[in-house]
């Protein structure tokens, strides 16, 4: 609904949209400079903006405490097999419950999604015993599991929303044309879902880099993420905040960096199918 | 299949041979500074023992919560794990931990601080070996003392302090006279006000277990706290805890801490602190009248899980972490005022830790803490700031969460001890002790 | 258009998800039952046998009970106003020509991506801090006494940490939502000369109560369980003990993993609750 609009009512706009923007962004802002700057300084007083001494000594002290890459290459590990193994799964069963209706369809969708709503913390005790006898304790394999099953009733949901979108006259004329279910599935119905498809990956990668209990509670070393990184820097030994903000910045890095590249599509994709 | 089995048995003979020569432990620990430079120092194990060592840092809660939860199911996911004074005799009696009974005579185990020692065995057999141990002491700036004209002396008052804050306060130079804890939690705001209620006289449970909240001492000692810090504390002392109040007094914001005795080698460090060159040492505080003094007793030790394939790399580790070898390695690196403190007799028997400002105060408050003895009147428990149930976590958190919003003004004293009474007495119920 | 043949063949792609899905609800499930009516302490060795359903009425008649109830309640509600409220504001700013939209919207959506963990240790310590943090300093500057902020308005303080990072995700539907809006009707109303309240009430609104509705279904399904937040910034004091939060009190900090689980059970009714509650508008929505 985009209108022409006077220049003057366009500058208005503009400088309200920044202010609010960078409002919002500014906790992530401050954070990213202050892990440049010395303990000192971080919490200096007036607080130091730009013009501080920039270093990169924090960096070196977390490097140096921790393996930053090895607790990095596990979150990309297990965010990025848990959302694939999703997708895999959730396709088909999206693809169905669009395509082939019931009048159960809806009933299952919610109720996939009330799966989530079990707190966690409850079956800590029963899904530890669970881990040690299946030997998954500390294992990016258990987790990437676990990941997945939590994030898999969204990425139904988005999927099927998507789907729903795909007009059926085009699948019937495929179908007339005499293609098959693998032909309709492949070549008909993938090039379109595409862009659904990779808005799912997107939000359920970033939805499994945040997960934040079970990743810290059923892992160690092998199969420790980010967020057990950040875990130890909860509250370390006096002036921190310089250090806190490196770790931190450290640990959103990725992520931020990976969502901004996507942003187009992130934004595109989060229509969730049919808002309209 | 028969392939499979074949490689698996290779496998473990594989394993099983490396085991005589080098194991990979995996030892959980907590985010203090001591554990963080022994991090730093475990190549010099490696390279004694062939032995390598993965580390599982977290900060204190977690680090509870993830280490309690693998010990119980028997998890195995650690080799050693990093508990304290509280933990290891409930632990140890359980039969959880392995118990350290046959370390080697070059270990001499007879020169653990007999405190400490006490405090980390069960029924004489000793579960977890100190890292390092504290009790709790007084720092205060020696030049805002001056500044207010008073003197402190080597065993203050609580009335004393409560005074010489008062005069050393300045808010409009952001100086506090005093910063104590004030956060929720057991090992938190609730070990600290718990010592300072057994400086009143006060105590926890009385002989058959019931809550002793409703008693005038805890009234006196917790309008006395909030009382104090209404009149001298920062602002918003009820989120402060150990390293926010070490951050204040480190920015110069605080005259007096009533903290852990590790905290003194973080204060006169001068890499670390802006007051390092003006921080003087006293005896944790006694209210006038009460015998007790309000300074506990806490060690972090490690520990083997019972269970664990690797109890002799493990027993390994500790020997070279808790010995007087690996104190001599940190000086030499570190220097003396930051070797892990409170743990052995030699180190003050050692002329160059003598003249270390804060060695001989760090001692005299350990040995002035009796985990046996805690309070006035007689108790059916052992410990200071804690009460060695495997209940008191939990009932301790939630009491100190009522006193924290006692000290944040959303409730008064009263309010807050009579839901402490209530809660403790359930919990105490429900645990089968009344 | 649904055959038989791909009727079967859809049920056969469900398969695996509702499978999976089922097993990871059932097995937890039956688990957090079956421990509900025992006696389980891990630290006083372990499972000590059927109690009946002494949990249940331990858990429900503990003074923290109906409180922890009432504080999940008020901060999933508060977040879920803020979110939306500012949200639509947001989205209507957004929307219109600006210049440099591409940024802005990155700097928008940016808090979304941050962990849970990490903006708590943010806000708590560089924002909230009464001494060091950046409120204090903006507070002091203008000559005012710094806010207290997890202690004295904690409650206030865990729903804008919470809204921060769920504003952004709740923007973005509305956004594509009021994108779709057909702009004749919006400008026919114009030249009929309906003021823009008007036409915000009886146009805008209207269309986006279907992307209103999901971003409250998703965000609740989220904020029923917020942990980190509350863990890292009050360790639930000051009232900021949720539901969530007291199971974990009880399960890992009281070490009592069968009170615990009535709890989880309570939980899941009180989720089940607001989930048909949610439904049933959604539901309605969800044909459109």
């Amino acid at each position: 609904m985009a209108r022409a609009v006077t220049p003057r009512r366009k500058a208005v706009n503009t400088a309200l949209a920044w202010a609010v923007g960078l409002i919002l962004f500014f906790p992530i802002l401050w954070t990213i400079l202050t892990s440049f700057k010395t303990e000192a300084q971080a919490i200096a007083d007036p607080p130091i903006f730009l013009f501080f001494d920039w270093t990169l000594e924090n960096y070196a002290i977390v490097q140096e405490r921790s393996d930053y890459m090895r607790f990095l290459w596990n979150s990309i590990i297990i965010a990025g097999c848990s959302t694939l193994l999703g997708v895999a799964i959730g396709v088909p069963a999206a693809w169905s419950m669009a395509f082939v209706p019931s009048k159960r369809t809806k009933d299952i969708l919610l109720w996939m999604l009330s799966t989530k709503m079990l707190p966690a913390v409850g079956v800590l005790y029963p899904i530890y015993i669970l881990f040690i006898q299946l030997g998954l304790l500390d294992s990016r394999v258990g987790l990437t599991v676990v990941i997945m099953l939590i994030n898999l009733p969204i990425i139904i949901w988005m999927l099927y929303t998507y789907f729903k979108e795909i007009p059926g006259e085009i699948l019937e004329a495929a179908r007339m044309d005499g293609a098959g279910l693998r032909e309709e599935l492949i070549h008909v119905l993938t090039p379109m879902a595409i862009p659904g498809i990779a808005s799912t990956v997107l939000l359920n990668v970033i939805l499994a880099w945040n997960e934040a209990f079970w990743t810290l509670n059923l892992t160690a070393v092998d199969a420790a993420p980010l967020t057990a990184f950040i875990a130890s820097y909860s509250s370390p030994e006096g002036l921190f905040f310089a250090k806190l903000s490196a770790a931190s910045t450290m640990a959103i890095a990725p992520i931020l960096i990976l969502g901004w590249f996507s942003q187009k599509q992130l934004v595109r994709g989060l229509t969730f199918g049919a808002v309209k | 299949m028969s392939l499979r089995n074949a490689l698996c048995a290779t496998t473990a003979l594989l394993t099983l041979a490396g085991a005589a020569t080098a194991e990979n432990l995996v030892i959980a620990t907590v985010n203090n500074g001591d554990m963080i430079r022994m991090q730093g120092l475990t190549d010099d194990f490696t390279k004694q023992t062939g032995h390598k060592v993965e580390w599982v840092t977290l900060e204190e809660n977690v680090l509870r919560q993830r280490v309690t939860t693998d010990i119980t199911t028997k998890g195995g996911a650690f080799d050693i794990m990093t508990i304290g004074m509280y933990e290891t005799p409930i632990w140890g009696a359980n039969g959880w931990l392995v118990p350290l009974d046959d370390l080697s005579e070059d270990y001499k185990v007879d020169d653990i601080l007999p405190a400490m020692r006490a405090g980390l065995s069960h029924e004489g057999t000793l579960y977890a070996a100190p890292f390092y141990g504290e009790s709790s002491m007084v720092m205060y700036r020696t030049d805002l003392m001056e500044k207010a004209g008073m003197e402190m002396p080597a065993a203050p008052t609580w009335q004393f302090i409560r005074q010489a804050a008062a005069a050393m306060t300045d808010r409009d130079n952001d100086i506090n006279g005093i910063c104590l804890r004030g956060k929720a939690g057991w090992g938190e705001g609730g070990a600290f006000i718990t010592v300072t209620a057994n400086s009143f006289g006060a105590r926890w449970f009385d002989e058959d277990w019931n809550a002793q909240f409703d008693q005038p001492q805890w009234k006196e000692a917790l309008e006395f706290y909030t009382g104090m810090m209404a009149e001298s504390g920062p602002p918003g002392y009820a989120t402060n805890g150990f390293n926010e109040n070490l951050s204040l007094f480190q920015q110069g914001k605080c005259g007096m801490w009533i903290d852990a005795t590790v905290a003194a080698s973080f204060v006169t460090n001068p890499n670390d602190s802006t007051v390092a060159d003006s921080v003087g040492f006293a005896l944790a505080p006694n209210s006038e009248g009460i015998e007790k003094k309000s300074n506990w007793l806490w060690a972090w030790a490690l520990a083997i899980p019972a269970g664990t394939q690797k109890a002799d790399a493990a027993k390994e580790f500790i020997e070279w972490a808790t010995s007087q070898g690996y104190i001599e390695l940190v000086a030499a690196n570190e220097g003396w005022a930051n070797v892990p403190p409170g743990a052995r007799v030699s180190l003050y028997e050692n002329p160059n830790y003598k003249d270390i400002p804060f060695a001989q105060k760090t001692l005299d408050s350990i040995l002035a803490a009796d985990p046996t003895d805690p309070t006035v009147d007689p108790v059916p428990y052992v410990g200071i700031q804690f009460v060695a149930i495997p209940e008191f976590a939990g009932i301790a958190t939630e009491v100190s969460q009522e006193f924290s919003a006692a000290y944040a003004g959303q409730q008064s004293v009263d309010e807050a001890l009579a839901k402490a009474q209530a809660l403790t007495n359930d919990a105490m119920e429900a645990a089968g002790y009344r | 258009m649904a055959t038989r043949h791909s009727r079967s063949a859809a049920r056969l792609m469900m398969a695996p998800a509702v499978v999976l899905l089922l097993g990871w609800m059932l097995v937890p499930l039956t688990m957090t039952l079956w421990f509900s009516f025992r006696k389980y302490l891990p630290l006083r060795g372990g499972d000590l046998g059927f109690v009946g359903f002494e949990n249940y009425g331990r858990f429900l008649s503990s003074s923290s009970f109906w409180p922890a109830v009432q504080t999940t309640l008020v901060i999933v509600g508060g977040v879920l106003i803020v979110s939306v409220v500012l949200g639509i504001l947001l989205a209507l700013l957004l929307d219109q020509p600006i210049w440099g939209q591409g940024v802005v919207r990155i700097l928008v959506i940016a808090p979304f991506f941050v962990m849970p963990t990490v903006s708590a240790l943010v806000w708590k310590n560089m924002f909230m801090d009464p001494v060091n943090g950046i409120l204090a300093h903006l507070w002091r500057f203008f000559g005012a006494e710094p806010v207290q902020w997890l202690s004295q308005a904690s409650i206030p303080s865990i729903i804008m940490i919470v809204s921060w990072q769920w504003l952004p995700f709740a923007t973005l539907i509305l956004l594509t939502a009021i994108q779709s809006l057909d702009s004749e009707q919006l400008e026919a109303a114009e030249m009929d000369g309906a003021p823009p309240l008007k036409r915000f009430a009886y146009i805008i609104l209207p269309h986006l109560a279907r992307a209103i509705t999901i971003v409250i279904l998703i965000q609740t399904i989220f904020l029923l369980s917020i942990f980190a937040e509350i863990f890292v910034t009050t360790g639930g004091a000051f009232g900021t003990r949720t539901l969530t939060y007291l199971i974990f009190q009880r399960v890992l900090e009281n070490q009592n993993v069968g009170l615990g689980s009535a709890g989880g059970v309570y939980a899941i009714i009180l989720a089940n609750i607001v989930a048909l509650f949610l439904m049933r508008i959604v539901g309605r929505n969800l044909d459109a």
